[in-house]
C-alpha cells in the first residue's frame, strides 16, 4: 500500500515539474508579474515531495519489508530513532532527500526574490525544475525507494551498526542542504547568463543562498568529523578519505564564491568569475555524488554499488558540464580585471586563488587513483602525507593574507602603521616561544603554522577595538576569521601535544608511562536490545596531580547484521580528551588497549561552530538590511 | 588563441568524463586470477631481523615456494597456521612468510606460541611490497615454481582442500 502511494506521489511530482516548466515558459512571453499559478504549483510540488518522504519514513517505522529499501536497511528490533534515521541512511532514501531540498529551495527562491527581473526568476525556476526532473527520473527508474519485493521477507537485514549513531543521523541531511542547496545558484547562474542579468543586484539574489548552503555544508562536515573521531576508533578526525574530500571540494568553491560576491556587489567586478564559481560548486557536488554512489572509489562510506547508477549520474553530470560550458563560451566577455595591486579587491582575489589551489590539490588527490587505475592498471592510493605536505605549508601564507586582507580599503589601499603588524608578529612569535619554553619544542613548519595562526587571531581581535571606535563593527567577518585562526591553532597544538600508547593488558594489571598509570580493573558483559557488549573498566591516573578518571571502552557484538565493533571511551574536558579503545586478542586473556591523550579537541569543534556562527550572523544581517 | 583555450577546456572535461566512464565499466571486483601462470614480479623485501634482503633469485633455488602473507593481528591467519606447520614438514616446499603491517614484538610472540613454519621470514611494515603480489587482504598465499611462475593463489586462510592441492602439486 505504502509502495503504491509513494510511487503515485513521485509520479505526481514529475507532472508538477513538467507543468511548472510549461507555465513558467508560457509566462515568460507575457509582461506583468509572475503568474500566481506558478507559486501555487511550486508550493504543491514541495508539499507533495515532503509527503512522499513521510510515506517512506512511515514504511521504515512500521517495518514494511515489502519495500526492498526497508528490507535492506532496517530491522524490526531497531530503536525507533534509528528506524527513522535509516530513511536517509541509504542510497534511495537519500536521493529522495535530494529531491526535497531541490524542490523547497526552488520554491523559496521564487518567493524571496520578488525584486529581481521576472525573466531571470522564471528561468531559474525552469532550470531548477529540469534538475528536479533529472533526479525524479533517476529515483523512479533506477533507485526507487518504493520498489517492492516478493515474497515479503519476515525480517529486515538491519543497518550497519557503525551507522547507528545520533551524529550520523543528522550528518547526511546537513550535508545535503549544503550540497543540494548549491543547485539553486547553479540554476540562477545559468538564468543570469541567458537573460544577460549581470548587474550588481544579481549578487543580492544569490548571496544568502550561498551562505545558507555554506553554513550547512560546514556543519555537515563537522558532524561527520566528530562521528569519525569517536566511532572509528583511532582518535583522528580527518582522514582525507575520498568521500570526505568530496564534501570538502564544494566547500572550497562556496567559500571562494561568497568572498567574490562581496567584490561583485561592491565594485561590479568579477561577474564571470562569480558565475563560474556558481557552476563549479554544484558540478562538484554532483561529481562527489557520482564518485560516492557509483562505487568506483573505495572508502569507509560504502554504498552498495550498481554500475547503471553511475552511468545515469555520469550522463546527468556531462549534460550539466557541457551545457554550462557552451553557454559560458557563448556569453563570455572579457571583464575588467584592472585592479590596484594593493586593494581589498586584490586581497579577496588572493583568497580565491588559495581556495582554488586547495580545491585543485584535493581534487587531484581524490581522482588521481581513479585515473591511474583506469589508464595504467596501477592501483595506488593517495593518503594523508600528500595532503599534509601540500596543504599545510601553504596555510601559513594563507593565514597571513587572511589577517591583512580585511583591513585593506577598496580601490586603493595604503598600509598605514606597518609598525603595528610588526608588533602583532612579534607578539605571535612571543606566544609561540612561550609555548615552546613552558611545554616542548616542535618542528619548524609547526612553528610557522602556530605563529601565523596567532598573527591572524591577534590582528582580528585588534580589529574589534578599532571598529568599536568607529562604531562600524563587522562581527560576522571578525568571528569567522578569528575562529578560523583558532581552528588552525588548535589543530596544530593538538597534533603537537598528542600522546599515544599501546599495551596488551590483563585484568588487574597496571601499566605506567610518563606521569600516568593505567589499570584494567574490571570486565563486564551486558546485553542490550540489538547487541551484546564487553565493557572494560579502566582507571587512568595522573600521578602528578593524583587525579583519576574511569573510562569504559566497549567491544560490541551486534546481531543484525552480525558485526563486531569497538567503541572508544572518551573523557572530554575543555583542556584535553582521554581516548581509549580496547580490543580482544584471540585465545588469550590479554586485551589490547590504545590510550591517547588529545589536548584541546573540544576547542577544535567549538572553533568550527564559531565559524558557522559568523556565517549565520552575516546571513541575518543581510536579511535585516534588505 | 581564444579558440585554442576553448578546445583545451572542452578536451579536459571530455577526458575526465571519459576516464570516469572507463572506470565505471571496468570490473571493480578485484580479481587476481589473472596473476596465475604469470611470472612473479621483481621484488626486494627485507628480512624480519632487518639483516638481509630477499629477491626473486631466492625463489629460483627451490622446487616450489609458497609465499604466505600474515600478521599477528589477523584472526584467520591463526586458523590456517596449523596447516602451514604441516606444510613446513614437506621437503619439496620452501615457505616464505611475509609479516604484513605488524609490530615486531607481537609477531614474535605469535610465532613463539604457535610455532614457526617459515624457512625464511620477511616483513612488509607498510604493506607496499605486498601490493606487487596483488595482495589486498591477508592471509594470502602464492605458490610459485622454480621457473618463477605463479601456479596458484589462495585468497583467505588455507583450507584442508587447499592443503591437499598444494601437497599434490609439489609431490
Amino acid at each position: 500500500m505504502l509502495s503504491n502511494l509513494g510511487n503515485i506521489l513521485l509520479f505526481l511530482n514529475v507532472i508538477l515539474s513538467l507543468s511548472i516548466i510549461y507555465s513558467a515558459n508560457k509566462n515568460l512571453k507575457i509582461s506583468g508579474e509572475v503568474d500566481k499559478n506558478i507559486f501555487q504549483l511550486s508550493l504543491i510540488q514541495s508539499t507533495s515531495i515532503i509527503i512522499c518522504f513521510f510515506v517512506l519514513i512511515a514504511a521504515f517505522i512500521i517495518s514494511d519489508f515489502s519495500l526492498i529499501t526497508v528490507y535492506q536497511n532496517s530491522h524490526s528490533l531497531k530503536p525507533l530513532f534509528y528506524k527513522i534515521a535509516g530513511t536517509w541512511g541509504n542510497h534511495e532514501g537519500s536521493l529522495l532527500l535530494w529531491a526535497i531540498i531541490l524542490s523547497i529551495f526552488s520554491f523559496l527562491f521564487l518567493v524571496y526574490n520578488k525584486n529581481h527581473p521576472k525573466k531571470f526568476r522564471l528561468l531559474t525556476l525552469i532550470i531548477q525544475n529540469i534538475l528536479i526532473l533529472g533526479f525524479l527520473f533517476f529515483i523512479l527508474f533506477n533507485s526507487n525507494p518504493f520498489s517492492k519485493i516478493s515474497p515479503i521477507p519476515s525480517e529486515g537485514l538491519g543497518l550497519n551498526p557503525i551507522l547507528q549513531d545520533p551524529a550520523l543521523a543528522i550528518h547526511p541531511p546537513l550535508l545535503y542542504v549544503g550540497f543540494v542547496g548549491a543547485s539553486i545558484y547553479f540554476s540562477a547562474a545559468i538564468a543570469s547568463l541567458i537573460t544577460n542579468y549581470s548587474e550588481k543586484s544579481f549578487s543580492l539574489s544569490i548571496k544568502n543562498w550561498v551562505l545558507i548552503s555554506w553554513c550547512f555544508q560546514t556543519l555537515g562536515i563537522l558532524v561527520g568529523s566528530i562521528w569519525a573521531y569517536y566511532e572509528l576508533g583511532w582518535g583522528g578526525f580527518w582522514f582525507w578519505d575520498p568521500v570526505e574530500n568530496a564534501s570538502l571540494l564544494p566547500w572550497f568553491a562556496m567559500t571562494a564564491l561568497f568572498h567574490s560576491l562581496i567584490v561583485f556587489e561592491k565594485r561590479n567586478l568579477f561577474y564571470f568569475w562569480v558565475i563560474i564559481l556558481c557552476l563549479i560548486t554544484f558540478t562538484l557536488s554532483v561529481t562527489g555524488t557520482f564518485l560516492v554512489r557509483s562505487g568506483i572509489l573505495n572508502s569507509v562510506h560504502t554504498f552498495a554499488s550498481d554500475p547503471t547508477r553511475g552511468i545515469y549520474i555520469l550522463i546527468f553530470l556531462s549534460l550539466m558540464i557541457f551545457g554550462s560550458i557552451f553557454l559560458l563560451f557563448q556569453k563570455y566577455k572579457k571583464g575588467n580585471y584592472d585592479l590596484n595591486r594593493n586593494s581589498k579587491e586584490t586581497f579577496i582575489l588572493v583568497n580565491n586563488w588559495f581556495m582554488m589551489f586547495y580545491l585543485i590539490t584535493v581534487l587531484l588527490g581524490t581522482i588521481y587513483p581513479i585515473f591511474t587505475d583506469a589508464l595504467t592498471d596501477n592501483k595506488i592510493s593517495v593518503g594523508p602525507p600528500f595532503y599534509n605536505a601540500i596543504i599545510f605549508p601553504v596555510v601559513v601564507v594563507f593565514l597571513l593574507f587572511m589577517a591583512l586582507g580585511p583591513k585593506a580599503k577598496w580601490i586603493k589601499n595604503k598600509f598605514e602603521n606597518i609598525r603595528i603588524y610588526f608588533l602583532i608578529l612579534t607578539g605571535a612569535i612571543g606566544f609561540n616561544l612561550a609555548i615552546i619554553f613552558f611545554f616542548k619544542s616542535y618542528s619548524l613548519l609547526s612553528n610557522f603554522i602556530i605563529i601565523s595562526a596567532l598573527f591572524l587571531i591577534i590582528s582580528s581581535l585588534m580589529d574589534i577595538a578599532k571598529a568599536l571606535k568607529k562604531n562600524k563593527l563587522d562581527f560576522a567577518r571578525i568571528i569567522s576569521h578569528t575562529s578560523f585562526g583558532f581552528l588552525v591553532l588548535f589543530i596544530g597544538l593538538n597534533d603537537i601535544f598528542s600522546l599515544e600508547k599501546d599495551y596488551n593488558i590483563k585484568l588487574g594489571e597496571t601499566k605506567k608511562f610518563e606521569n600516568y598509570s593505567i589499570q584494567l580493573q574490571n570486565l563486564d558483559l551486558k546485553n542490550y536490545k540489538n547487541y551484546q557488549a564487553v565493557i572494560g573498566k579502566l582507571e587512568i591516573k595522573n600521578i602528578n596531580s593524583n587525579q583519576t578518571n574511569i573510562l569504559n571502552p566497549e567491544i560490541r557484538i551486534y546481531d543484525k547484521p552480525k558485526t563486531l565493533t569497538y567503541e572508544a571511551a572518551i573523557k572530554s574536558s575543555l583542556i584535553k580528551d582521554y581516548y581509549l579503545t580496547m580490543s580482544n586478542i584471540d585465545r588469550s586473556d590479554y586485551y589490547n588497549i590504545k590510550f591517547q591523550k588529545k589536548p584541546l579537541m573540544a576547542w577544535i569543534w567549538i572553533s568550527v561552530i564559531m565559524i558557522v556562527v559568523g556565517g549565520s550572523i552575516r546571513l541575518f544581517s543581510n536579511e535585516k538590511n534588505n | 588563441m581564444k579558440k585554442i583555450i576553448k578546445i583545451i577546456i572542452l578536451f579536459i572535461f571530455l577526458f575526465v568524463i571519459g576516464v570516469f566512464y572507463i572506470s565505471l565499466t571496468r570490473d571493480t571486483n578485484y580479481n587476481t586470477s589473472s596473476l596465475i601462470n604469470k611470472e612473479v614480479p621483481e621484488f626486494k623485501i627485507i628480512s624480519f631481523d632487518n639483516l638481509n634482503f630477499y629477491t626473486r633469485d631466492d625463489i629460483k633455488k627451490n622446487n616450489y615456494t609458497l609465499i604466505n602473507f600474515w600478521a599477528s593481528w589477523c584472526a584467520p591467519c591463526k586458523i590456517e597456521h596449523p596447516l602451514l606447520m604441516r606444510l613446513s614438514q614437506s621437503k619439496n616446499l620452501f615457505i616464505i612468510g611475509i609479516n604484513f603491517k605488524d609490530k615486531t614484538i607481537q609477531a614474535e610472540t605469535f610465532l613463539n606460541e604457535l610455532g614457526n613454519p617459515y624457512n625464511v621470514l620477511a616483513k612488509d611494515v607498510n604493506g607496499k611490497q605486498s601490493v606487487r603480489f596483488g595482495v589486498f587482504g591477508i592471509p594470502e598465499s602464492i605458490l610459485i615454481n622454480n621457473d618463477l611462475m605463479i601456479i596458484k593463489k589462495f585468497v583467505g586462510p588455507l583450507s584442508n582442500e587447499d592443503y591437499n592441492t598444494i601437497i599434490n602439486i609439489i609431490k
